[in-house]
């Protein structure tokens, strides 16, 4: 079963605005080929202000995108319709408190259901942008056709290539067999072939045998190498502390390195992807190989929660 | 009130007498069953039961013909491997478009590796043509591999006259018979069957044991190799709790065979009857005449069908769905897709399926709570008007496909 948010559940179960709008003057109506899922959106937009008075849906799908749909509505009444354009599919999954990556496209439904309702009130054509395919990375929430896309638009060779410009992979890794197999399709395509190295991409950065790589570098006295690591880990931390996040040092021990990884980052997909990333710039700036290690912050101790 | 399971087909519980029998194999039996001392020979001999508890419900001939497995995956897996294998010059495999994912997969998989996989269609009710098939055994045939009974449909297919066409012809037969196990009488003594899969979980035996049958002289490549265990077809120390449940589990089955083809079945009935009673649009899918007698698929037209198990939980009836959205796939079931189902109804079919756990008084709870669950999602439908659906559905809702 879906691991589905209080929010979602709430929606779902008790819908705001299903049925039609009374007296609508637009209608947007899409699907989701993705899942056969499919909606109508229909508005009551006042003439002269354009602000959307009512809004109804009904919705023929899973229970996620029912509350997509419901949160939709809830979202768009009382804006102007250029307010609701501004609407992204993440603003429909935030207001859910996160939908599934799964099903992260019922969201990408109520917007485009939207775009396609301000698009019939304008008297305009409504053409969707996009095309979805199947779910590759279940971390990132990536697709077979934004992959393939993104292969055929840059010339990608490996999936190491692949993560760098779509994501895909760069999490648990377990879809790099599905990603080899796209690379394999669309490079036989162009008649290239998909050659395959080694072990694989993701091993090389936390094995022992990347410390050899930066070799050349001179080792570093104690104080010198602490105030790498520090100045690596201060560089990082504005970007963490956007997201409402931090990364504070706690202990180096040999060539272990400790850190609190605080926030909203903390225990999401990305966090250790955050952790490899800076890992990974740790061991180019020291010319050394370190592991960087979660810990919580507690008193007098230090809890490892991984590497 | 307790909640109403009637997933049986996903995965039942463990028996009270089956769990029992296991205990003492997680703490003073803990031999390994491979050692001389005694320890290990009380075990040994608790395995050698547990085979033949298994040889009785399938019907085989010998007890060497069970080799016990982690699972039905494993079971399909290491039979159509080895009989590729073992017959290196056969490059095809005959199977159908309606096989669990267990045989389909690895099937799609062998494909890339150049070998050519026929896939027999069903008709609308989920039948085979076995002219079809017929035309299609031939020497170049490694193995055929047609599950015993479908397990979202119920629907059966005949297994035992396709293993003799393929006997005819010398080709091995394989079957995923996880579904059939414990709910149709077996008798392979009897058959031509050279090779069947067996699930413990499906049958009241816990997770993580399997059973790969295999007929005496069939010719055999083991997937995993190492110890002797299993006569050296399948290495690996035996999970012996798990096989001394199993046996119990067969022993229990087969003394329930007949409460599972009247009480049970009439218990299937029933849920059917009264549910196709009290919601329009809805209908049995698959082979109503020639199925499982603990199984029902029913398909609700114009909702999905995740939506309405997500309402049955909330009431505390736990089925399952052919929806994509249940799985995580993209599209609805392939089997009800391979019967020609329109997406409208294939998103919305429930699978309701019991053991001899389940109570009539259950099935009469269900019958109140499915209507009204229907009408709710019908209610926020954009294919729904009103009391029906709005005229010419297709229609009156064409939505702009991306």
């Amino acid at each position: 079963m879906w691991d589905y948010s209080e929010k979602v559940k709430e929606h779902f179960y008790n819908p705001k605005n299903a049925g039609a709008a009374e007296n609508a003057n637009a209608t947007g109506e899409v699907g989701s080929l993705s899942c056969g899922d499919a909606l109508r959106l229909t508005l009551k937009v006042d003439p002269d202000s354009e602000v959307i008075l009512d809004a109804g849906f009904q919705t023929f799908g899973c229970g996620s995108a029912i509350a997509s749909s419901s949160a939709l509505t809830e979202i768009i009444k009382g804006m102007t319709l250029d307010q609701a354009l501004e609407v992204s599919n993440q603003d429909i999954a935030d207001f859910l408190d996160g939908l599934p990556p799964e099903k992260m496209h019922c969201s990408v439904m109520g917007r485009e259901a939207l775009q396609a309702a301000v698009a019939d009130y304008r008297g305009e054509v409504w053409s969707d942008d996009h095309e979805e395919g199947a779910l590759v990375c279940k971390c990132f929430a990536i697709d077979e056709v934004m992959i393939e896309d993104t292969i055929r638009a840059n010339n990608l060779t490996s999936v190491e290539e692949v993560t760098n410009y779509t994501k895909a992979g760069g999490g648990c890794s377990a879809c790099h067999e599905g990603i080899e197999n796209i690379l394999s399709r669309v490079m036989a395509e162009s008649g290239e072939e998909f050659v395959a190295g080694g072990v694989g991409s993701a091993v090389a950065a936390s094995s022992p045998a990347a410390a050899s790589a930066p070799a050349e570098a001179a080792p570093k006295t104690d104080i010198k190498r602490i105030s790498t690591i520090m100045r690596v880990l201060e560089a990082v931390r504005p970007r963490l502390q956007a997201d409402g996040g931090d990364c504070e040092l706690m202990d180096i021990d040999g060539n272990t390195i400790y850190v609190n990884l605080t926030g909203a980052c903390m225990g999401c997909q990305m966090a250790s992807m955050t952790l490899g990333g800076i890992q990974q710039q740790l061991i180019e700036e020291l010319g050394e190989f370190v592991r960087l290690v979660q810990v919580e912050k507690k008193a007098d101790q230090l809890v490892g929660i991984g590497g | 009130m307790s909640d109403i399971y009637l997933d049986n087909n996903a995965t039942t519980m463990v028996s009270p007498e089956v769990l029992e029998e296991m205990l003492p194999f997680f703490s003073e039996q803990f031999g390994n069953p491979s050692s001389l001392h005694s320890f290990g020979n009380k075990v040994g001999f608790a395995l050698k039961k547990a085979r033949q508890q298994v040889q009785a419900l399938l019907g085989a001939e010998h007890d060497s013909e069970i080799i016990f497995t982690s699972c039905g995956t494993e079971s399909d897996s290491t039979a159509i491997l080895s009989a590729l294998k073992a017959q290196p010059e056969r490059k095809e495999i005959i199977t159908t478009v309606v096989e669990h994912p267990a045989v389909l997969t690895l099937c799609e998989y062998l494909e890339t590796e150049g070998y050519t996989v026929h896939k027999l269609e069903v008709d609308s009710k989920g039948r085979l043509d076995l002219d079809q098939y017929a035309s299609l055994l031939s020497d170049r045939v490694a193995v055929v591999s047609v599950m015993w009974a479908n397990n979202e449909s119920g629907t059966i297919f005949p297994v035992e006259k396709m293993a003799d066409m393929a006997n005819e012809a010398g080709v091995m037969f394989h079957t995923d018979a996880v579904q059939a196990v414990g709910k149709l009488p077996i008798n392979l003594q009897q058959s031509n069957i050279h090779m069947l899969s067996l699930s413990g979980h499906k049958l009241h035996a816990p997770k993580g044991i399997g059973v790969l049958y295999l007929k005496r002289g069939t010719r055999f490549r083991p997937l995993l190799r190492g110890g002797h265990q299993e006569r050296g077809r399948r290495a690996g120390t035996e999970n012996a709790a798990a096989v001394v449940g199993l046996g119990k589990a067969c022993e229990l089955a087969m003394q329930h065979m007949e409460f599972e083809n009247t009480t049970v079945k009439a218990m299937r009935d029933r849920l059917e009857e009264g549910i196709l009673a009290a919601v329009p649009y809805s209908f049995p899918t698959g082979d109503t005449d020639n199925r499982l007698p603990n199984t029902a698929s029913i398909a609700f037209e114009y909702i999905e069908g995740e939506a309405i198990l997500l309402l049955m939980n909330k009431v505390g009836i736990a089925a399952s769905s052919g929806s994509a959205c249940t799985s995580g796939s993209l599209e609805p079931s392939h089997v009800m897709r391979a019967m020609g189902i329109p997406y409208t109804a294939a998103h919305g079919t429930v699978r309701f399926s019991f053991s001899r756990y389940n109570t009539m008084e259950e099935v009469e709870r269900v019958i109140a709570e499915v209507p009204e669950i229907v009408a709710k999602l019908r209610k926020l439908s954009p294919y729904w008007d009103g009391n029906g659906p709005a005229e010419d559905p297709e229609q009156a809702f064409a939505p702009v496909y991306a």
